[in-house]
């Protein structure tokens, strides 16, 4: 009952991070596209191996921050002020002053759902189906192995060649991956 | 899954004065990390465990009952009277608040200041502010009388078309703590992930496989997903830092925004947020110091992180002894007769019991932490926490009630006392908060397993044992 698979990769296992930021630089300089390294945690200077640029999320944390500022204190004038409008302690209907700590407060929350949803959006997560669940070497990635896997969609992507690139990179156990 | 011990490779002699103290002692390799501080979840449940947990359950269940009486009789069975018409309720709930600041100081602004020390004690003290967060709630919610009618403090339509009142400090503290709430939520999630996916690659049963693989998210360590996840925690970081610092501004606006003398002080929101952090650090430090004994995680827990903690408890107990002294100069330097009479009565009225049990336990206890002999004896940190945990309960214990049992007119003067419903539901949560505790540290990875690799020698690509090579590549 084996449906027809479709090739996905070549995952190769390093056992350093030494290891697999050299060879991070090889690939990247040997022009592939969709490649990616998996780590236990993250390898400082990973980024600029795998010559990645800045992350977007910054811009989801600074639209949400701001909009959750703009929503608190629209949201205080509108009940306090024009609503229902009720004088209480000689103070102002509306003043930015008294609408800061609450405001305050909806910036930082809405930043933060921003922050994290930000992350997962980017990240295409949750994703609970992998192809790379399948290789049972790789659920060492969590524990204390790394890996590269270079996807066949790559342009580039060629079984000999890619294979040799991460042999002479220092890949072991080279496997291809079936989706 | 541990690897076979091998051979570590020479490391290049470093001059002892200038060899920094590992944050991972006797050089454990990146799988020793996961299969010891998983063993936790994946062992047989300690005894000792079950007896913790079902003292915890019983507290709890005596609570429970006391906020059900509570609820069904009124707060009269409360000592509230007038002129004390806060007492043990605001206490508990400023109490509760105060110990969960030092969970997010470890996770955020320890982070932004660089101290990777902070990556072995951050989960367990992000978990316990949640959980105190939790038991805070609690208070102000059964303390407004008809409970039914509390979501009146949410901004949501209601049948009488009345919006909350934006000018007072009370609805302030609804924001802030139902903020504060949910961003350490978030936090504390967020940090999970890589964890998550961690028990569920190692997970011997199905029900495990699904349970933490729901909550890893399929999370499978891709660098381009590590990219992100390491901004956005970066801007998490950010958040919660004025996050922090504004909650208990803001809980301290409670008061500092009365006209109560006593409470009418600029000084509050600073010396409200030092004493937060210095009892959330006697919190950890009580958590910590035994569960580490407990789970044999001395090695991820070391003497150096139990001796830095103690150097936190001891310059935030000095800013709060500062403090204490600073209101007795102003209360006389204002020249403001009920200011002063105020103080006066702090420390010399009918409660000058609770003022100077406070003053041992939070401007004394802590100076013991001068000297290092005792920051490295676990037995004495121990007890010294306990002591700061109970002088910050009587700081705002003495705060709220010395500052409303006297009131303008002597008439109207009285003497709070709690009754049994007020102190068993104290108490009670305490069993609320251990209960959750002890459920985290069964079934969550009770230190960030991913954090902590990521600060071993193991993972700098630039070192010996990361695999650089003699001379290093660049």
């Amino acid at each position: 009952m084996s449906a027809p698979t479709k090739k996905y990769g070549l995952l190769a296992e390093f056992e350093t991070p030494a290891a697999i930021m050299e060879a991070a630089r090889r690939v990247r300089d040997a022009g592939y596209r969709c490649w990616d390294v998996y780590t236990p945690f993250p390898v400082h200077g990973m980024d600029e191996a795998m010559g990645l640029k800045n992350s977007k999320v910054g811009w989801f944390t600074f639209i949400c921050g701001s909009a959750g500022f703009c929503l608190g204190m629209l949201m205080i004038w509108w009940m306090n002020a024009y609503d229902y409008a009720i004088v209480v302690g000689g103070k102002p209907l509306f003043s930015p002053i008294f609408a800061f700590p609450v405001s305050y407060e909806c910036t930082i929350l809405l930043g933060a759902f921003g922050s994290l949803f930000g992350m997962l959006i980017l990240n295409r997560l949750p994703r609970l189906y992998h192809p790379l669940f399948k290789s049972q070497r790789f659920a060492k990635v969590t524990h204390d192995r790394f890996f590269i896997a270079i996807e066949a969609i790559d342009p580039k992507f060629d079984d000999a060649d890619t294979r040799t690139l991460l042999e002479s990179a220092g890949g072991k156990h080279i496997e291809e991956v079936r989706d | 899954m541990a690897s076979p011990a091998t051979s570590l490779p020479a490391i290049p002699e470093v001059p002892r004065e200038l060899e920094r103290q590992p944050l991972v002692l006797n050089q454990r390799s990146l799988g020793w990390l996961s299969d010891h501080i998983t063993a936790v979840i994946e062992g047989k449940t300690p005894k000792w465990w079950w007896a913790t947990f079902l003292v915890s359950l019983s507290l709890l269940g005596i609570g429970t009952w006391c906020v059900a009486y509570l609820i069904s009789t009124g707060v009269g069975v409360w000592g509230l009277m007038i002129p004390v018409g806060w007492a043990w309720d605001i206490t508990n709930f400023v109490f509760w608040i105060g110990i969960g600041h030092a969970g997010t100081l470890i996770s955020a602004i320890l982070f932004l200041l660089r101290q990777k020390w902070r990556t072995s004690i951050n989960r367990a003290a992000e978990a316990m502010t949640i959980f105190a967060v939790m038991c805070a709630g609690i208070f102000p919610l059964i303390h407004v009388g008809r409970v039914w009618l509390a979501w009146w403090l949410l901004p949501l339509p209601n049948a009488n078309s009345i919006w909350p009142q934006f000018r007072s400090p009370l609805l302030w503290d609804v924001f802030a703590v139902s903020t504060y709430f949910t961003v350490s939520l978030l936090f504390w999630y967020m940090g999970l992930i890589p964890d998550l996916a961690t028990m569920r690659d190692r997970a011997k049963t199905k029900i495990r496989k699904i349970l933490y693989g729901l909550g890893a998210l399929g999370w499978i360590g891709s660098n381009r997903h590590w990219s992100n996840y390491e901004k956005a925690y970066l801007l998490l970081a950010g958040l919660s830092t004025p996050l922090v610092l504004s909650v208990h501004s803001i809980v301290s606006f409670d008061f500092a925004v009365s006209q109560v003398p006593g409470w009418h002080t600029t000084i509050f929101p600073p010396y409200f947020v030092a004493g937060a952090i210095f009892s959330g650090f006697g919190m950890v430090l009580s958590l910590l110091v035994p569960l580490r004994t407990l789970c044999r995680l001395e090695d991820v827990i070391t003497t150096r992180h139990v001796e830095l903690m103690c150097k936190v408890v001891l310059a935030t107990g000095s800013m709060v002894g500062y403090a204490y002294g600073m209101e007795f100069f102003i209360a006389w330097y204002s020249g403001n007769p009920y200011e002063l009479y105020a103080f006066k009565n702090r420390a010399f009225g009918p409660y000058y019991w609770a003022y100077w049990t406070m003053v041992t336990c939070n401007v004394i206890s802590p100076q013991f932490f001068w000297f290092k002999k005792i920051r490295r004896n676990m037995v004495l940190v121990f007890i010294l926490s306990i002591f700061v945990n109970i002088g910050m309960w009587f700081e705002r214990f003495v705060i709220i009630v010395t500052s409303l049992h006297r009131d303008y007119m002597p008439a109207n003067w009285a003497y709070f006392r709690p009754t049994w419903v007020d102190i068993w539901t104290f108490v009670g949560t305490f069993g609320l908060f251990m209960t959750l505790f002890m459920l985290f540290m069964r079934f969550l990875p009770m230190i960030a397993i991913a954090e902590v690799k990521g600060v071993t020698p193991h993972a700098d690509p630039h070192h010996p044992l990361g695999g650089a090579k003699e001379g290093g590549h660049h």
